[in-house]
């Protein structure tokens, strides 16, 4: 570890701390219809969408209503996705002639995936998908789930804030305000500074540049196996030409982060020079990924009266992002114990540390910082390959995924899984005092336990369901590309990052198989859609409660302590569930590292 | 019921739980406590299982005991909470036992009846030394009660025709006199019924609290069996399988089934400490309820101060001194026997070492206190003595001639702001003598309550018929929050519907059937035992010491329910961290040495480590049934300092403790050779 890698670390977080209060200020502002700067300019064509869409926007919804609006929206939006990728070869803007997304379940998996703002990629974006489906497909998700996140947690919070009242908000409407005078916004600007750094943004062709030095490559089959020439040898081919992907890159770029989708134009994702050039762009995409998470703490603390419990809500998760990081960093930095007697130091010359899979414009610091912002969050974007991270540093992203990804979390879900995570928190704490529970003068009473618990059970449902039937059959294990511990993470890791819809993959699993594709599509849709039902349903059921005024015998969510148990509780939920599995994959990885055995 | 039954561990109740903990594994039973259902299942796969192939015999024998154990010590655990009160029951049985009733016929003949025949509506007369036959109300008579039965309390209680204290108890006692009486209640219907009921745990339901505990506990049984049953195929994988034994062993210690098994128990037990209280609630939703009260109504008569004013100093008129002005209050309350008269006498008595006299007729003639006069005193060898409010005596002077000195005008006013009641003592031909103070005696130790009240966030009201002026005097002496003066029945009922329009939850005490409608809208209403049968079934509780002060035990009691619950849980889930160290690495370290990493207690051998944790899992049920029945302790304080406090012991403990009771165990159980 550097001290310049822990000054960046440092000036990340700080850049994040600024503009927490002025996008919270601002999200409340929007949700609770207040005025705004860009009311000029976006009132008129924000009655326009209500008036062309038979929209009342005075009409105000039941936690059902709000749902069913939800889902319905989500599941045509799907349907939609679904249909670009099969039919892409017959829509313009597809310079590349690119047929019909080739199998249905590889669709079905990508419509699913980018609907519940997984963006997990069992594709190559810039050998799969026309410009069309990108931007008309893809991009238009980027935006929808981020801003049905929001709105979601906004509606959770307004649970929370409303006193007897059966109602929750509008969700066409909040949905089109989230778009409006938030996401849209932000991208037009956020794009162009992108396109400053050397981020594409164009419709072209592919490009093609002459090798200056050809290089000879192994000939394979459609099946992946090696073809023999006449001799029984590899036969091999030379390569004289390299084709340069284009596209509207940055357009998607910027949404990609700021929604925390992490769904990449180009399979590389953020370590691809054309998504992610410098230092800076990468600085910038990792401040756009934490902003909403964080900037909702500031609006849950404004909308609910009590500022200080969003300040305690962000500091629970800025202790656990930073013990994240900390780790990651620790891990990363120290290399790889194996290699005895090679340089791993960090010094002028060189990085140091773990290198392997990662790019040298971004070194260790950046790596395993944004590693850990993306797991912390459910953007799922990488810089590095998370699978070539030693196995305490590839703990890290799959750890932050398994405690359901509140540590600023996805736009909107990282805050309503803190929430629900609150609810249990203060639940327990709250007997302890002895008194009926109470969150923000709400009692949390059996109801909204049911509820939340459904939430906590769905998460270790799918992931260890589906991976324990993927350790168990042949049709899981087959995609395994190493053995030992390692291939049980990279199973683990794949289907937690599905079902906490982060979309990020340890790699080193052949997942565009028909088990991987369809057991993928469930688990996202479960973890996004089987969650937020609950999560709707305390919202409901506590916008009807009345009002307790706070006393010295309630328990305070302003404090420390507070910020403490909420931790705790965080912790030993996502410890207690997940512990066996992560013993016998990355524990277990590590421990045999240090003894001498890697895979 | 007995005072005396405060030992947790009472050998008698002992041995019925040890036999009650055996019926309990009846799986219908344990159907109710979702999380030992679990581990009875487990139970009996195991016990199937080493019927049907040996394997390691010696520790999979030893797991499936130690299962069943844990079973059985949580039923231990319930079937304790409940002993206390099936004891209690047995008692109260006898007191109902057959009586012969006196029923008046309407013809006016008494025919002798078994008292379960006695119906509602029904006369019947009792004589000293008989027992009442069922509940009712006293419309002839007054009598001396026994009521020891019900409430433990040896000293009898008067009972009387008309007003608040003309309800009488099935199976309680006449000492003195005889009363008539209308029986209330239909057989099956008594309050001693009802009682047995209460104290059996017959008709305990869960209460709302608890069944929020149970979704979570029963949430989190599901997520370990998840965890634990995909735990095999990942073993599997790693080409480590388990047997059954190890996983059912791992699912039974990360459930909590320490909080699982001591559920119920905590909630019978914090009914029984109500009980022991000389409280009955009739619901365990009002103990929860009590727990969570914002706002206590406190009568200010026999709650706030002593039963009655007393006089407290004398203050002259110009030109008396304060002898005489003793001397001649003392005469004219010789025949006072109100409580506010013999004040009078003591306090002459004992400032100025002026005696009683018995005075007799012939020389003194005694005027009582009259609506028309408003005053009363004595006429005494031509003296006419007269006490009373300022303006009757004031009346009383201009109309013998003498003027009323602004003095004692403005004495008066004095008094009257302070809180006190001022009574003017006049003499015929001298005018007026002076003013004696009558105060409300604050009860000692009140104002401390109300303090601890207060740093446990409630907020304290008194009411009282006294004027604003005199009530506010007392609630800055007494240290309540707030007071509502001259309140009538309606204005009580107004307090509590604002109070709870605003979200609070309201406490009260009450006796009369003019109290009834308040205590049917509070949130938490004790009636008291000597209370007309209205309030009672009014209230959601009954105290059967009728002390209006308990109220704020009552309160205590909840509050130290839910947080025995809450502490429990906390401890029994942080436990499971300990449990993760002991069992993971054994599970694993035989395929994969360097698991052995994880095992940081130094766990002798992989049996034995699996082994102890399970018998630490059985154990700790056992250790903390005294803290389930006894509550965890209870200290007035905010509820963040509380809380605090409560994380440090039962979170950081439950994580603490198990580390080392698991290590001890490992090593006793491989010292003696049983792993």
């Amino acid at each position: 570890m550097t001290a310049n890698g822990w000054f960046q670390i440092l000036l990340f977080f700080g850049l994040v701390l600024l503009v927490t209060k002025p996008l919270g200020k601002f999200i409340t502002r929007v949700f609770s219809r207040e005025r705004t700067l860009l009311d000029p300019v976006l009132r008129p064509l924000e009655r326009l969408i209500y008036r062309l869409s038979w929209v009342d926007e005075n009409h105000e919804m039941g936690w059902k209503e709000y749902c069913i609006s939800m889902l319905l929206f989500s599941a045509i939006s799907m349907l939609v996705l679904y249909g670009l990728e099969r039919l892409q070869g017959f829509l313009p803007l597809n310079p590349q002639k690119f047929g019909a997304v080739n199998s249905p379940a590889l669709a079905f998996n990508t419509a699913a995936s980018f609907t519940t703002n997984t963006n997990w990629q069992n594709y190559a974006g810039e050998t799969t998908m026309s410009y069309v489906t990108q931007m008309a497909g893809l991009a238009y998700h980027n935006f929808m789930s981020a801003a049905v996140g929001i709105v979601l947690a906004i509606a959770f919070i307004r649970g929370i804030a409303r006193r007897q009242m059966k109602t929750i908000g509008n969700f066409w409407v909040d949905l089109v305000r989230c778009n409006l005078w938030v996401l849209l916004p932000v991208c037009m600007v956020g794009a162009l500074v992108l396109v400053s750094q050397g981020v594409v943004q164009n419709l072209k062709p592919y490009d093609t540049a002459k090798l200056i030095e050809p290089i000879q490559v192994p000939r394979v089959g459609t099946d992946g196996k090696p073809i023999l020439d006449a001799q029984g040898k590899q036969a091999m081919d030379t390569v004289t030409e390299q084709v340069i992907a284009q596209g509207p890159v940055a357009s998607q770029e910027i949404i990609k982060e700021f929604g925390t989708n992490g769904g990449g134009f180009f399979n590389a994702n953020s370590s691809h020079p054309f998504e992610n050039p410098t230092p800076l762009s990468n600085m910038l995409e990792l401040v756009a990924i934490f902003s909403l998470g964080s900037a909702l703490t500031y609006t849950l603390g404004q909308m609910t009266g009590s500022q200080r419990h969003g300040w305690a809500v962000w500091a629970a998760m800025a202790i656990l992002f930073f013990s994240g990081v900390a780790v990651a960093y620790w891990a990363e930095a120290r290399g790889n114990t194996l290699l005895a007697g090679t340089d791993q130091k960090g010094s002028l010359t060189q990085p140091g540390g773990n290198m392997e899979g990662k790019e040298v414009r971004f070194g260790i610091a950046n790596s395993a910082l944004w590693a850990t912002v993306t797991t912390d969050t459910s953007c799922g974007a990488i810089n590095s390959w998370h699978d070539s991270f030693t196995p305490i540093g590839g703990l890290v992203p799959l750890a932050n995924v398994m405690l359901s990804e509140v540590v600023f979390g996805g736009v909107g879900s990282g805050m309503y899984g803190m929430l629900v995570y609150i609810v249990i928190a203060v639940f327990i704490a709250g007997l302890m005092v002895g008194r009926t529970p109470e969150y923000l003068g709400k009692k949390i009473e059996a109801y909204d336990v049911k509820m939340a618990m459904l939430v906590v059970l769905v998460f270790p449902l799918v992931i260890l369901v589906f991976s324990a039937i993927s350790a168990a059959f042949n049709f899981g294990t087959s995609s395994i590309l190493n053995p030992g511990p390692h291939g049980l993470s990279e199973i683990l890791y794949s289907f937690t990052s599905q079902a906490g819809n982060n979309g990020s993959a340890f790699a080193g699993l052949t997942t565009n198989t028909p088990w991987y594709n369809i057991a993928g599509a469930m688990t996202m849709l479960i973890g996004r859609f089987l969650m937020i039902i609950p999560v709707l349903a305390i919202a409901g059921n506590l916008a009807e409660k009345k009002y307790v005024p706070p006393s010295l015998g309630t328990f305070p969510v302003t404090t420390p302590l507070f910020t403490v148990l909420l931790i705790g509780v965080i912790l030993i939920i996502g410890a207690l569930t997940f512990f066996p599995g992560l013993s016998l994959g990355p524990i277990l990885e590590h421990l045999l590292m240090m003894a001498g055995k890697a895979f | 019921m007995s005072k005396n039954s405060k030992a947790v561990w009472h050998w008698k109740i002992v041995k019925r739980a040890l036999w009650d903990s055996v019926l309990k594994l009846n799986p219908r039973k344990m159907m109710g406590n979702p999380v030992m259902f679990v581990v009875e299942i487990g139970s009996l796969v195991t016990t199937a299982l080493l019927f049907k192939h040996g394997g390691a015999i010696k520790f999979n024998l030893q797991i499936t005991l130690w299962l069943w154990f844990t079973v059985l010590f949580a039923n231990f655990a319930e079937a304790m909470a409940e002993g206390r009160g099936k004891a209690q029951a047995d008692t109260l049985r006898k007191a109902r036992s057959e009586t012969v009733a006196n029923l008046l016929e309407p013809d006016g003949n008494v025919e002798p009846i078994p008292s379960s025949k006695l119906k509602a509506g029904d006369l019947v007369v009792v004589s000293a030394g008989e027992f009442i036959p069922s509940d009712g109300e006293i419309i002839e008579g007054v009598a001396s009660v026994d009521e020891s039965a019900i409430t433990g309390e040896s000293a009898a209680v008067i009972r009387e025709a008309g007003g608040d204290r003309s309800a009488v108890t099935g199976g309680t006692r006449v000492l003195s006199d005889e009363i008539k009486v209308r029986i209330t209640s239909n057989p099956g219907e008594t309050f001693l019924d009802r009682m047995i009921a209460l104290v059996e745990g017959a008709e305990r339901q869960k209460t709302p609290n608890e069944i929020a505990l149970n979704i979570l506990l029963a949430g989190l049984t599901i997520v370990f069996l998840l965890a634990v049953v995909t735990l095999q195929p990942f073993a599997i994988y790693s080409g480590s399988p388990q047997t059954i034994f190890v996983l059912v062993s791992l699912l039974v210690c990360l459930i909590p089934t320490t909080i699982g098994g001591l559920l119920s128990a905590i909630g019978i037990a914090g009914m029984d400490r109500l009980i022991q209280h000389n409280v009955l609630a009739m619901s365990g939703r009002a103990v929860e309820a009590a727990g969570d009260v914002n706002t206590l109504l406190l009568d200010k008569t026999g709650t706030i101060t002593l039963g009655n004013r007393q006089a407290s100093r004398f203050i002259v008129a110009p030109g008396v001194t304060e002898k005489e002005l003793a001397d001649a209050a003392q005469l004219s309350s010789l025949a006072d026997e109100t409580p506010e008269g013999r004040s009078i006498v003591v306090l002459a008595k004992e400032k100025y070492g002026l005696r009683g006299r018995e005075l007799g007729s012939h020389e003194a003639v005694f005027v009582p206190f009259s609506a028309n006069t408003r005053m009363s005193g004595v006429d005494l060898n031509g003296f006419q003595i007269r006490k009373g409010a300022a303006e009757s005596i004031a009346a009383f002077v201009s109309q013998n001639g003498s003027k009323f000195p602004s003095e004692v005008r403005s004495t008066v006013e004095e008094v009257a702001r302070s809180g006190g009641t001022p009574l003017v003592v006049a003499e015929k031909s001298r005018g007026a003598l002076g003013v004696i103070e009558l105060k409300d005696i604050v009860k000692g130790g009140i104002r401390d309550r109300f303090n601890q009240l207060r740093a446990m966030g409630i907020r304290t009201v008194m009411i009282t018929g006294d004027n604003p002026l005199t009530a506010a005097a007392i609630a800055r002496e007494a240290g309540v929050d707030d007071f509502l003066a001259q309140a009538t029945p309606k204005d009580k009922m107004d307090l509590i519907r604002r109070e709870q329009a605003d979200g609070k939850l309201v406490a009260m005490t009450g006796d009369g059937t003019n109290d009834a409608p308040a205590l049917a809208q509070a949130d938490v209403g004790v009636a008291m035992n000597t209370g007309t049968q209205t309030a009672k079934e009014a209230g959601n509780m009954v105290d059967l010491d009728s002390n209006p002060t308990k109220l704020i035990e009552v309160v205590e009691i909840g509050k130290q329910l839910l947080m025995t619950r809450g502490s429990l849980t906390t401890f029994s889930i942080a436990n499971d961290v300990a449990k993760y160290f002991a069992i993971i690495p054994a599970m694993f370290a035989g395929t994969f040495p360097v698991l052995n990493a994880l095992n940081i207690m130094h766990l002798q051998t992989p049996q034995s480590a699996i082994l102890s944790a399970v018998i630490f899992n059985a154990l700790i049920i056992i250790a903390l049934i005294p803290l389930a029945l006894r509550g965890v302790k209870y200290r007035p304080m905010g509820a963040a300092t509380l809380l605090r406090n409560n994380l440090a012991i039962y979170g950081f403990g439950g994580v603490l403790i198990p580390f080392i009771g698991i290590k001890f165990i490992d090593m006793i159980i491989t010292r003696i050779g049983l792993a």
